[in-house]
């Protein structure tokens, strides 16, 4: 073998291939050009999606300004939109949302990456939490309509009965409300919030955590003096991007907010957000109304995608990989 | 030396919140096992066989199916995940075999990230705006504009889109660099390392999250809701409005009609029933893979 | 094959700018006594590094190398972790340029007198005269029989005649076939450790290459698969150019003709084996054989 002394001067000089060589080489050419055009198509889509939203918006910017943002109205029949009580709805319900959700998050986060579980228990847990991101949404809404409303009606009602001067819950329940939608909310995003707050809690590094221990300190105070200060600003960008995802969503919110567009403080009146709004109007939507609805979702895009921007810079900086859930 | 236990606040507390974190995590799967009762209870138990493939009934009417919806889901996500998955598999690997920790990878990446933060309506509301609105969008012959299968479709692909880039990319990042070099060393180029070797040794990771995302696709009612809309009927076309399971469950879960209700609820069996094995294997594969 | 003219290792094709380091003994010859050895140091010169500096971004990783490599002979590297001999031999074929940031900032790198870096080679063209094995065996998830014949499907042969063919010399080759012919067609991840190495060396070899780098090519084998792919090396150089980066004094002795020290990104000295290993004209060289760092 080998017995050939010396390639062709040519050959040897050039070192360009034959035929099937060539063809190979413009196929990669064409192949690597194939992903750099999937690649930028993706961030054209989500400067499109901007873009487009915005220009169809155009029509009611033009029609209602800023006042849009403050105005309390949303009357189809003579054309008189204002967006405050959705964009109130929204932040509130999604506020709520977080209160409840990032407490259980954390709490789950340490359960399933501290070793209090063997190995394949705990994965059988993760995975059970992670279904809870996979129901569809709207099997929450329907679960809300049929489970939780009818526990949260009677609740809310107590409440109010006894408690009715404190303006949280200054208003009898009728069933849709603030108190329901932001429960069912809370469910759907905690398996984000575990999930990041998790990953963020398994960058304390081992080392320091048996250092803890070897000084006689308890698991608690290694949690509370080591792991989660540590883990704080990953939880902190987990928060964030989970008030995103509630802020955007729709489905349970439109069968368990109540649709109605009013501010009231109580936890049991019925609301509505600008997502259920959407949901609701889009449909039949014609001429000045998709203008406005298009403003309303344009307020939501800034909103949400400005959110977990930011989320995703701390997530980033903190090394805690993002678990698309 | 004294070692044995004495009882000690530090440590009582801390007994005390490992009891509260375990109480929490168990908590947190109640709903989960209650949405999951109440959907087998009520769906299952309602479940004829006949729903698959029979017709929505008119409002009070008894019997009926969702047979078009199931066919218009299936319709749909396919439709998406055409757009989607190959999209979606080529961004990964230019994020992992022809940019590797470049800015342009970078800024890719993050805006995959971002589009997956991308609340599902206003995926519909963008193809509303560019496709729905425009009652007549004739393009190469085709009818794009108004509510259709196609409108719905593509609004669906937009969302399994970062999804599928997202776990691609992860899939690929996993097949251990010394496999590339050994092909790159054997003379092949970059495409042929990709086919030959990086893929083949990433797919079923990839097939996972690609099933990930037609689960998701499947179960998401508010991009299709005014980009398919709804119809009692067959499709005959993809230009015309096309009924599917979520938007059924939507229009069915509030009306005064325990047969439409019910039927909300069989639907969400079947839904439901699609969306956990898909899950489940993808978590086995994944698993599997490790 | 070389335009260069056979040279004695210690005269002109040695560094001279930078004799204050590499210092070729000039009883290189006189101290070696066979015939045989004379021969091998009056090889043609295969491969040529001309006053090399190589950059890890900001960091330089080679100063100034400068030697040649003789055909048909193996060729040695040694030195502690980090010296930079593996980063020289990944220049050889280029697969440096894998790695973000990383370039040849200074010198030439000529094979068969071509430049390896000038922009009119193909750098697909250099590994496949160029093959190479690594640390860690690396076969594909694919069978024995496809691990071998990756290369030539890849330059698209499909003869099955031809591929059958290619797939039994090279395993030969490799000191594999006697073991594996009845399982051609299994997985070629169920080998063990060592026929999974030689399987590496089948496939470099089935593309018929020049050269062969071997990175460290023992260093997760056992002692028993070590004897075996040492012995390997002794069948190829009969007809490949070997350039072997190893860890292990005792390997680079056993199965190079030539044992080149790098130290911290610098070539301390090179030679015939036998005399940098009984008598380095270099204090570093002798300390880091006798163990005395690195």
């Amino acid at each position: 073998m080998q017995t050939e002394t010396a390639p062709p001067p040519a050959a040897s000089t050039q070192w360009i291939g034959d035929k099937k060589a060539q063809r190979s080489k413009v196929f990669d050419a064409f192949f690597s050009w194939a992903t750099f055009a999937a690649s930028w198509g993706t961030v054209a889509l989500l400067v499109w999606i901007a873009l487009q939203v915005g220009y169809a918006a155009l029509p009611a910017v033009k029609q209602y300004g800023l006042g849009f943002i403050v105005g309390r109205e949303w009357d189809t029949n003579n054309d008189v939109y204002g967006a405050l009580p959705l964009i109130y709805g929204t932040l509130v319900s999604s506020a709520l949302a977080l209160l409840i959700a990032t407490p259980l998050g954390v709490a789950i986060a340490i359960f399933l990456t501290e070793d209090y579980l063997p190995l394949k228990v705990r994965s059988v847990f993760k995975f059970l939490v992670e279904l809870l991101a996979a129901i569809p949404s709207v099997i929450y809404g329907l679960w809300g309509i049929y489970i939780v409303i009818p526990i949260t009606t009677p609740m809310g009602n107590w409440l109010n009965a006894h408690f009715g001067w404190f303006p949280l819950f200054s208003t009898p329940s009728n069933g849709p409300g603030f108190l329901p939608a932001a429960f069912v909310l809370a469910i759907m995003i905690l398996p984000t919030i575990a999930a990041l707050s998790g990953s963020a809690l398994k960058t304390t590094p081992q080392a320091l955590k048996e250092g803890a221990a070897a000084l006689g300190a308890t698991r608690w105070d290694v949690i509370l003096q080591i792991s989660l200060p540590i883990a704080a600003s990953g939880i902190f960008g987990a928060a964030v991007l989970g008030l995103g995802r509630a802020m955007g969503e729709t489905m349970a919110l439109a069968m368990l907010v109540g649709n109605n567009n009013q501010i009231s403080a109580s936890l049991f009146a019925p609301a509505n957000t600008i997502a259920s709004l959407l949901a609701n109007h889009f449909g039949e939507a014609t001429g000045l109304e998709v203008a406005a609805l298009m403003y309303l979702s344009f307020i939501l895009m800034a909103l949400t995608l400005g959110i977990n921007a930011v989320a995703e810079l701390i997530l980033e900086r903190t090394g805690a990989t993002t678990r698309h859930l | 030396m004294d070692l044995s236990r004495k009882p000690r606040v530090r440590l009582i507390f801390s007994r005390a919140m490992d009891i509260a974190v375990g109480f929490v995590t168990l908590a947190a799967l109640v709903p989960l096992a209650s949405v999951l009762y109440m959907v087998v209870r009520k769906g299952a138990g309602n479940l004829r066989w006949s729903m698959l493939w029979e017709l929505p009934p008119a409002a009070g009417m008894d019997g009926g199916g969702f047979g078009n919806a199931l066919v218009g889901t299936l319709l749909m996500v396919a439709i998406g995940a055409a757009v989607s998955v190959p999209t979606g598999i080529l961004t990964a690997i230019f994020l992992t075999e022809y940019s590797l920790g470049s800015k342009s990878a970078r800024l890719i990446r993050f805006c995959a990230k971002i589009l997956s933060g991308l609340p599902s309506i206003l995926a519909g509301v963008f193809v509303f705006g560019v496709l729905v609105i425009n009652r007549d969008l004739h393009l190469w012959g085709w009818n794009f504009g108004g509510f259709s299968a196609i409108a719905g479709g593509g609004a669906l692909g937009i969302l399994m889109l970062p999804i599928v880039i997202l776990s691609a990319e992860e899939a690929l990042l996993r097949v251990p660099r010394f496999l590339r070099e050994a092909s790159l060393a054997l003379g092949a180029n970059r495409t042929q390392t990709v086919l030959h070797i990086t893929l083949p040794a990433a797919i079923s990771t990839i097939i996972t999250g690609v099933m990930l995302a037609v689960a998701r696709a499947a179960g998401e009612t508010a991009p299709i809701l005014f980009t398919a809309l709804f119809t009692s009927y067959w499709i005959s076309s993809l230009h015309e409005p096309t009924a599917s399971m979520a938007v059924l469950i939507y229009n069915f879960s509030s009306v005064p009609y325990d047969n439409m209700v019910n039927m909300a609820w069989s639907a969400s069996f079947v839904l439901i029933f699609i969306v956990l094995v898909t899950n489940i294997v993808s978590h086995l594969v994944a698993n599997r893979s490790k | 094959m070389s335009p260069t003219s056979p040279t004695s290792m210690m005269d002109e094709s040695i560094p001279t700018a930078q004799t204050d380091e590499v210092v070729v003994s000039p009883d290189a010859s006189a101290s070696s006594s066979t015939v045989e050895k004379s021969v091998r140091l009056s090889a043609p010169t295969i491969i040529d590094i001309n006053n090399v500096d190589f950059h890890y971004g900001a960091n330089k990783a080679l100063h100034n190398i400068h030697f040649p490599i003789k055909e048909k002979l193996v060729t040695a590297f040694i030195g502690p972790s980090g010296c930079g001999k593996s980063t020289l031999l990944r220049c050889l074929n280029r697969m440096n340029d894998l790695i973000d940031g990383t370039r040849v900032s200074a010198g030439s790198i000529k094979i068969s007198g071509v430049d390896i870096y000038h922009p009119s080679v193909d750098v697909i063209e250099l590994r496949k005269r160029v093959g190479m094995v690594f640390q860690k065996s690396n076969p594909f998830p694919k069978s024995i029989y496809e691990n071998v014949v990756y290369g030539l499907r890849l330059q698209g042969v499909s003869d099955k005649a031809r591929l059958d063919e290619t797939v039994e010399r090279s395993l030969r080759g490799a000191a594999l076939w006697e073991e594996v012919r009845d399982r051609l067609h299994t997985s070629a991840l169920g080998l063990s450790g060592g026929q999974q190495q030689r399987l590496c060396i089948a496939r470099a070899i089935a593309v018929e290459p020049e050269i062969i780098l071997m990175d460290e090519p023992c260093s997760a084998l056992d002692p028993i698969a070590t004897v075996k792919v040492e012995e390997l090396i002794h069948q190829l150089k009969q007809d490949y150019t070997i350039v072997i980066v190893t860890h292990n004094m005792q390997q680079a002795g056993r199965c190079s003709d030539i044992t080149a020290f790098f130290y911290m990104g610098k070539l301390i000295e090179i030679d015939a084996t036998e005399k940098i290993f009984t008598n380095p004209s270099q204090k570093q060289t002798e300390d880091y054989i006798s163990g005395r760092f690195g």
